[in-house]
């Protein structure tokens, strides 16, 4: 074992444990504003999985998606709803604690048995490289690319017309 | 390669996380935060396989996931700020307004 690996299993369990710890947060904590920028850990965590994975483009993109955009737009949600959390006397508690706790185990039970069985190939096949990704996205996926595109169209008019106020004037904040 | 064993582990707990986090949370939010879970579990496990064996499709899909992921948020929190328009709620089991 060289220095090399070893340092590269401390950076992976170092970014797992981060990953870990504020995914359990992003779920139990009662502040949502909270569990938001837990959330935002969670990303920065896997992005960092990304580069140990070698996928740079990935990690430069999940940042800028998800904790640029996605985020962004989660704590927006939050703090425009942020009157109905404060009155917390009529927040419901977690529902089925119990039930959804085992069966979550259970669950990972079963992936972490089925992934015993799993072979990883031993040679290294080396990183992908980006010129590849981008050669693979307008050759054989150009299909699912356009999809996406579509979709992106589709979601933005609809996150639109269904965020849009009925009257056209700003509703009056003052209620 | 017991590092890709630790981030497929990691990545299934990811995934169980959210999933618990959809079965108790209540507020709209919060089941959306958890679901985003969900999916960056199956990113970080396209693009270890695809790292594990060499192939440019993972990374590509991984890409179409995080694009999928913020359509499904712009459009999630946009039904949620109507729904606290229409109903005043945001937690999910209050929203039946639609029930006969």
């Amino acid at each position: 074992m060289d220095i090399g690996t070893i340092a590269f299993a401390a950076c992976a369990g170092g970014f797992a444990v981060l990953v870990l710890t504020s995914a359990v947060l992003v779920v139990l904590v009662k502040n949502l504003f909270r569990a938001a920028l837990s959330l935002g850990l969670v990303l920065l965590g896997v992005a960092g999985l990304f580069i140990l994975l070698e996928a740079e483009f990935l990690a430069f993109v999940q940042v800028l998606v998800y904790v640029g955009a996605i985020l962004t737009l989660v704590v927006f949600a939050v703090m425009l709803t942020a009157r109905e959390q404060a009155q917390s006397a009529a927040a419901p508690s977690s529902r089925a604690q119990l039930p959804a706790a085992m069966a979550s185990i259970a669950l990972f039970g079963i992936l972490t048995f089925v992934g015993q069985s799993l072979v990883m190939p031993s040679a290294d096949p080396g990183p992908v490289s980006l010129t590849r990704l981008g050669e693979e996205l307008i050759t054989e996926l150009v299909l699912p690319f356009e999809v996406i595109s579509l979709v992106f169209v589709a979601a933005l008019v609809g996150a639109i017309l269904l965020a849009m106020s009925p009257k056209p004037p700003m509703p009056s904040a003052s209620k | 390669m017991s590092a890709m064993r630790l981030m497929v582990t990691v990545s299934s707990a990811l995934f169980c996380l959210g999933v618990y986090g959809v079965l108790t949370r209540r507020s709209a939010i919060a089941i959306l935060l958890a679901i985003e879970l969900i999916l960056n579990a199956a990113t970080l496990n396209f693009v270890i396989f695809g790292r594990a064996l060499g192939n440019p499709q993972a990374q590509a899909f991984a890409l179409f996931i995080i694009a999928l992921a913020a359509c499904e948020a712009a459009i999630g929190l946009a039904i949620i700020i109507g729904l606290y328009r229409n109903a005043k709620t945001i937690w999910a089991d209050q929203a039946r307004i639609l029930r006969g």
